[in-house]
């Protein structure tokens, strides 16, 4: 099933305008973006519950939504399942009659009860049950209606770690028994990776990068969507001759335009890379320099402002000694495991950016 | 003592309360789905409580009176509400009917967005949403809205004695005996009265606390998730 969305809406400062074609039999697709940067929204207006100002909402043959026309399909017969953050049960009704509610048949609402594990849980209420089983009610209950398209709306943003992991693996479980994809709207980049195979990144209302994910999270297109896959180390870029000079991290940049650098902005050869704007490095790409080499192509003399020790890692904010701010993206994020810290905590500290790893940014 | 003014009170406001109940339910669930024009409505639908009950004692007088439209109509199929305890009935419908309005309407609002959008992406009618999650929802609210209808009903005074007179045996409630006790000097039957109001107000409240409390705590759990 084709799912193609291309809306405009305004609320007050806030403008969304969302346009994305989907393929929700076969894959995950998600919408990756800070919260309030308007991914509820748009799920909201493919289900119905709010309407867009202007464009056109189509699943299929099916126009749900399309402004020059007026059409404007109602929510209830729309058939998108739309599993809700906090679930949505009914709190007065039992779980039978909550499933009921999608099934709307006695014997498809037991067939689900026995799929989801809910056998003697029946006559009991939403409150009456622990978050794992809210979530399966609200799925049985989604999937039961036999949707022509589901949607995921931040189910597991409100869960602590433990619970989340544990549910996220019972939505994948679900999901390929299902055999559909669907659309998963989330803030958080790991989950999205690891339930999703097609990335959109909102921000502020727009898509800014709309990729697979791998190559999201290989080669970003833009700073805002480099930002939310986790990037920590950015740098304004300057062109200087053959090169480019970060201006944040105050030294010469040497580029490789051949390897594992964005090549849809190189795609016009020598003369677009002359638009890249950012470049960014994650911070365990950094790899450490002998002192001999200190010298070499992309190596940073480092100064270190402060070592913060992670569960299972140690993170290192750095600045160049070149650089005399101390501030914003001038401070660099180094991120190593904690043994090799052990062996060099005590030694002068010179860091390579290497060149394949470096993230170009247009915009 | 003459006990009649107890029982027409009661039945004038359980009557009114019926009404009221169902009337203010209806107008509450259309305001919610009416977009710009439903803070006019809003404003009219209240009027009643914020206007002294003379003054909409006066407006049921003239629209209900021999001389409007309305009252000749009434009174050519026979009826006649002036001075009758069915004319007591409307006033205290009328002066209750924002209370019921007011306090669905906010039971309503509290009713999480949420679970009336996960009614409709189930398929489930705007009507069967009403009856299946809204109302059953918000019901500790609609509940207390009644009672609290009901209670403004049994004392209202001022449109019931404009509208129905103060004719004992007939359209005398209590709230009016109170007054025509004390015009006449009748002190200890006031007195009388009074407990007995104090009594029944009472008890109104405490039912309301105790059944409202039962019936958020009756969910099994209590709060909504």
């Amino acid at each position: 099933m084709s799912l193609y969305v291309d809306i405009k809406k305004r609320c007050g400062d806030f403008t969304l305008q969302a346009s994305f074609e989907a393929d929700t039999d076969k894959e995950m697709f998600a919408i990756l973006g800070a919260s309030g940067c308007g991914k509820s929204l748009t799920l909201k207006c493919i289900a119905g519950i709010e309407k867009p100002d202007a464009g056109v909402i189509k699943l299929d043959d099916t126009v749900f939504f399309d402004s020059s026309k007026k059409i404007n399909i109602p929510t209830r017969k729309r058939g998108i399942g739309y599993l809700f953050q906090d679930y949505a049960l009914f709190p007065n009704m039992t779980v039978f009659q909550n499933i009921m509610c999608g099934a709307n048949d006695k014997k498809i609402t037991n067939e689900y009860i026995e799929k989801f594990f809910l056998e003697g849980k029946e006559n009991l209420y939403p409150a009456q049950l622990s978050g794992g089983q809210k979530q399966r009610v609200a799925l049985a209950r989604m999937l039961s209606q036999s949707p022509r398209l589901v949607m995921f709306d931040e189910p597991f943003s409100a869960l602590d770690n433990y619970l989340k992991s544990q549910l996220e693996r019972e939505v994948m479980n679900v999901m390929e028994a299902f055999g559909k994809g669907g659309i998963f709207v989330s803030h958080d980049r790991n989950e999205v990776y690891r339930l999703t195979d097609r990335i959109a990144v909102m921000d502020n209302g727009g898509i800014v990068d709309i990729q697979s994910k791998h190559g999201l999270f290989d080669a970003p297109k833009t700073l805002a969507a480099t930002l939310l896959t986790g990037c920590k180390n950015i740098t304004r870029l300057e062109r200087r001759g053959d090169g480019y000079y970060a201006l944040d991290w105050r030294m010469t940049l040497s580029v490789n335009p051949q390897s594992g650098i964005p090549l849809a902005g190189l795609e016009n050869g020598r003369a677009a890379a002359k638009d890249f704007k950012y470049a960014g490095v994650r911070a365990n790409f950094l790899e450490i320099a002998d002192e001999g080499k200190k010298d070499g192509e992309n190596v940073a003399e480092c100064e270190i402002l402060r070592v913060i020790e992670d569960t299972f890692s140690i993170v290192v904010l750095f600045t160049n000694k070149k650089s005399k701010e101390k501030t914003g993206y001038s401070v660099m994020t180094y991120e190593l495991s904690k043994e090799k810290w052990e062996q060099i905590k005590d030694k002068p500290l010179y860091l390579r950016i290497p060149k394949d790893k470096l993230i170009l940014m247009r915009e | 003592m003459d006990y009649s003014p107890l029982w027409i009170s009661i039945k004038v406001a359980t009557i009114a309360t019926v009404f009221t109940f169902f009337l203010g339910l209806l107008a509450a669930r259309w305001v919610l789905s009416l977009g710009k024009i439903r803070f006019v409505i809003d404003g009219i639908f209240s009027l009643p409580m914020v206007l002294p009950p003379t003054v909409v004692g006066f407006f049921l007088l003239v629209i209900f009176g021999k001389n409007s439209a309305f009252g000749q109509l009434l009174m050519g199929m026979g009826l006649n509400v002036l001075f009758t305890w069915q004319g007591a009935v409307i006033s205290a419908a009328v002066v209750s009917f924002p209370i019921m309005y007011r306090t669905s309407i906010g039971a309503f609002e509290q009713v999480d967005k949420n679970l009336l959008s996960a009614a409709r992406t189930l398929g489930m009618s705007e009507a069967r949403l009403f009856f299946k999650v809204l109302m059953p929802v918000s019901w500790p609210g609609v509940a207390a809205a009644a009672i609290l209808s009901f209670a403004r009903a049994l004392g209202e005074f001022g449109a019931t004695i404009m509208l129905a007179g103060n004719i004992p045996g007939k359209t005398q409630t209590m709230s009016v005996a109170i007054y025509t006790a004390m015009q006449s000097g009748n002190r200890e039957l006031a007195y009388r009265w009074v407990a007995i109001i104090m009594t029944l107000s009472l008890v109104t409240i405490f039912l309301m606390n105790h059944w409202t409390g039962k019936l958020s705590k009756g969910r099994k759990g209590g709060s909504i998730y």
